[in-house]
């Protein structure tokens, strides 16, 4: 596969952008014209070739850039990345599952050669020849979890099961929408989806955790999420909201085209086996109202979905601010036609 | 690497481990490795020769660090429905059979600070992985294991080698028995507690520490009494408008399925809660026999959890 990895900036002068082909791929989350919250999760089975379900862990142009940005904010803020003391068996089997999925997804890039518990890790685009011995913190540079998480795109957690609920027991956040791992560690899955609006009464979360209760070895599942953000900003944590807090009072009719960004999140969900944790993968998107326009179905549908969209939803997203100066400017490319069924471009 | 089908494996090994007692052992027809589990694990085995009409769960009692083969120990049930007959009596060396990915619905819990494992019998099998993990973690535990006979139930010596002092064996015939309130009143704080094994010895545990004030949610069992064969009732289906015939020894789930309606389940023992559906109409009696469902639930007659729960009377309608 010929791709070339973007150099770009996910701060200060955001020069991330999206490849036409990159933009065709984006995991557009709307199937309809309206959003509602669901227990949206399906079978992370493979998708379309080229697609971001294609294969089980997505790599893509801006994987480099995405690995040093992660880098930078584990230098500014250790906490991002946290483990209680018996997570350790699941930051094994998480090593296990990203290095054999990526090494098998994609052949040209990494590799990863086993013998016993000898293995010998290769990932070529960013440089990283590793010898260690699986099981045997000693022999990574780095503790298990962060050490593969800093060579996979994405935000992970590792949930503990125990009395029949799920705890966020170990993680690593750099890339995240507004939640902080080091609020959440330790928390069980009611606890840390408490201040979501509506879901609770509608019984998504009980439905919700009993299905990942019961989630299976080889059977993951995966949903979108979404949201909205300033700029091609990944680290949007409340650790640092004082940076980008105010972005969202920079948003004009002339720049918003650019400057606001659909945010989508494909969550993955895999049961470990070592551990009989889970591991929750939050891979997040980025597109700006104007890549996305590129594809007139999604500024119709987008800009209908945020009309509709239910006042506290827009509040707790973080939308209220910039909603109507985006419904006005997708708005040049609404013409009443219907939008085609399923979530893909035109 | 992704599996959502069954793997089909070869039986490679059938020995005779104790009396009416066989392990068998399972290779990946393709030779590829097997998925990784953990101490507790099932795996469901498709049985039978009519395209795997019936499923069993059954534990796997062989080492996780055994990525080639799966083993699992079953005991020939007196009352068998054809499970373990089957595997007894009709499955020979060499023979391909079909089983799941490995389920967990009895792990160990990661924040034990001491593992007390209560086996009964046949009961010992999720034991035998649990163990060799919990030796591989260094945690601290102890197995109190109760048989009928010297050498009826299997592995002790096995066991005996492999825990040495942390090993209790109690033999009725003997007339030995586990005193659950001296074993449970004197552990420390933090103790967990895994009972598998006969009803008696599961329900004699769970109000043994309840009378002395365990946290419910330290006490952890897992029942594998297979459903309990009935009479043979009908159902009928309000979305799919199908009437179907439940036989005597076939579960409601087994029958759905058998009529090609795919109805959702996990562990087929009435723990996972998965194969719940809604109840339209019962003219009769609910004959609820899994532990999932609340008291509540039972009597509200709104749900059944279609694999060991039966109904007995003229009309059944399910919302599916």
């Amino acid at each position: 596969m010929s791709l070339t990895f973007r150099d770009e900036t996910f701060r200060d002068d955001f020069t991330f952008r999206n490849s036409p082909a990159a933009i065709r791929r984006f995991p557009f989350p709307f199937d309809r014209d309206q959003y509602m919250y669901s227990v949206n999760m399906e079978p992370h089975s493979k998708g379309p070739a080229g697609s971001a379900t294609e294969f089980p862990i997505d790599i893509d142009e801006h994987y480099v850039s995405e690995m040093r940005e992660r880098a930078l904010v584990l230098q500014q803020d250790p906490l991002r990345c946290q483990s209680l003391p018996h997570m350790i068996t699941a930051e094994w089997d998480l090593v296990e599952l990203l290095m054999t999925s990526m090494a098998d997804s994609y052949p040209h890039w990494f590799s990863l050669s086993r013998n016993g518990n000898d293995w010998h890790w290769i990932n070529r685009p960013l440089g990283i020849d590793q010898k260690f011995t699986f099981g045997n913190v000693a022999t990574l540079p780095y503790p298990p979890m962060e050490y593969i998480t800093r060579q996979c795109q994405g935000d992970f957690s590792l949930l503990d099961q125990r009395d029949d609920n799920i705890w966020m027991d170990a993680g690593i956040a750099t890339t995240q929408a507004d939640w902080s791992l080091d609020f959440d560690i330790g928390m069980n899955f009611m606890e840390w989806h408490a201040p979501v609006p509506f879901a609770h009464q509608m019984g998504v979360f009980e439905r919700a955790l009993k299905y990942l209760l019961n989630l299976q070895i080889d059977k993951p599942v995966r949903r979108l999420n979404w949201t909205m953000t300033i700029n091609p900003r990944l680290d949007t944590s409340p650790e640092q909201y004082p940076h980008w807090g105010k972005d969202r009072t920079q948003v004009t009719a002339e720049n918003v085209g650019d400057k606001v960004y659909l945010r989508v999140e494909l969550q993955g969900l895999w049961r470990l086996p070592r551990s009989n944790a889970i591991v929750f993968s939050i891979r997040g998107y980025l597109a700006s109202l104007s890549e996305l326009a590129t594809s007139p179905k999604w500024a119709r549908r987008l800009s209908r979905v945020l009309k509709s969209l239910p006042d506290e939803i827009a509040e707790y997203k973080g939308l209220s601010r910039h909603r109507a100066l985006s419904i006005a400017w997708l708005s040049q490319f609404e013409d009443d036609s219907p939008t085609s069924p399923g979530c893909g471009p035109d | 690497m992704i599996h959502a089908h069954d793997i089909r494996v070869r039986v490679t090994a059938i020995e005779e481990v104790a009396p009416r007692t066989k392990r068998f052992r399972l290779q990946a027809v393709d030779s590829s490795h097997l998925p990784q589990f953990a101490g507790g694990a099932h795996i469901t085995v498709a049985l039978g020769d009519d395209d795997g009409a019936l499923r069993n769960p059954y534990t796997l009692s062989g080492s996780p660090q055994d990525r080639v083969g799966y083993e699992i120990t079953v005991l020939r049930a007196a009352d068998s429905r054809g499970g373990s007959a089957f595997l007894h009596e009709q499955v020979v060396l060499g023979q391909e059979v079909s089983i799941s990915a490995p389920i967990n619905l009895f792990p160990i819990n990661a924040l034990g600070r001491r593992h007390v494992l209560l086996a009964g019998g046949i009961g010992i099998t999720p034991f035998m992985p649990i163990t060799e993990q919990l030796i591989d973690l260094s945690q601290k535990f102890e197995l109190h294991y109760a048989m009928r006979s010297d050498g009826a139930a299997p592995y002790e010596t096995l066991l005996r080698s492999r825990l040495g002092h942390r090993l209790h064996v109690y033999r009725s015939d003997l007339r030995e028995r586990i005193n659950l309130e001296s074993l449970l009143e004197g552990q420390p704080l933090g103790t967990h507690l895994y009972v598998c094994g006969p009803e008696r010895l599961i329900d004699g545990a769970i109000n043994a520490g309840k009378a002395l004030g365990w946290p419910g949610e330290n006490i952890h069992f897992e029942r594998f009494a297979g459903p309990p064969p009935g009479d043979p009732f009908e159902v009928r289906l309000a979305k799919s408008s199908k009437a179907i015939a439940v036989g005597q020894h076939q579960t409601l789930l087994e029958a759905l399925e058998r009529a090609g309606v795919e109805p959702p389940s996990l562990c087929r023992g009435g723990a996972c809660g998965q194969c719940e559906i809604p109840v339209i109409k019962a003219d009769g009696e609910l004959l609820h026999y899994d532990h999932f469902l609340s008291e509540e639930a039972r009597s509200s007659g709104r749900s059944i959890m279609t694999c060991v729960s039966r109904f007995k009377g003229r009309e059944l309608v399910l919302d599916f």
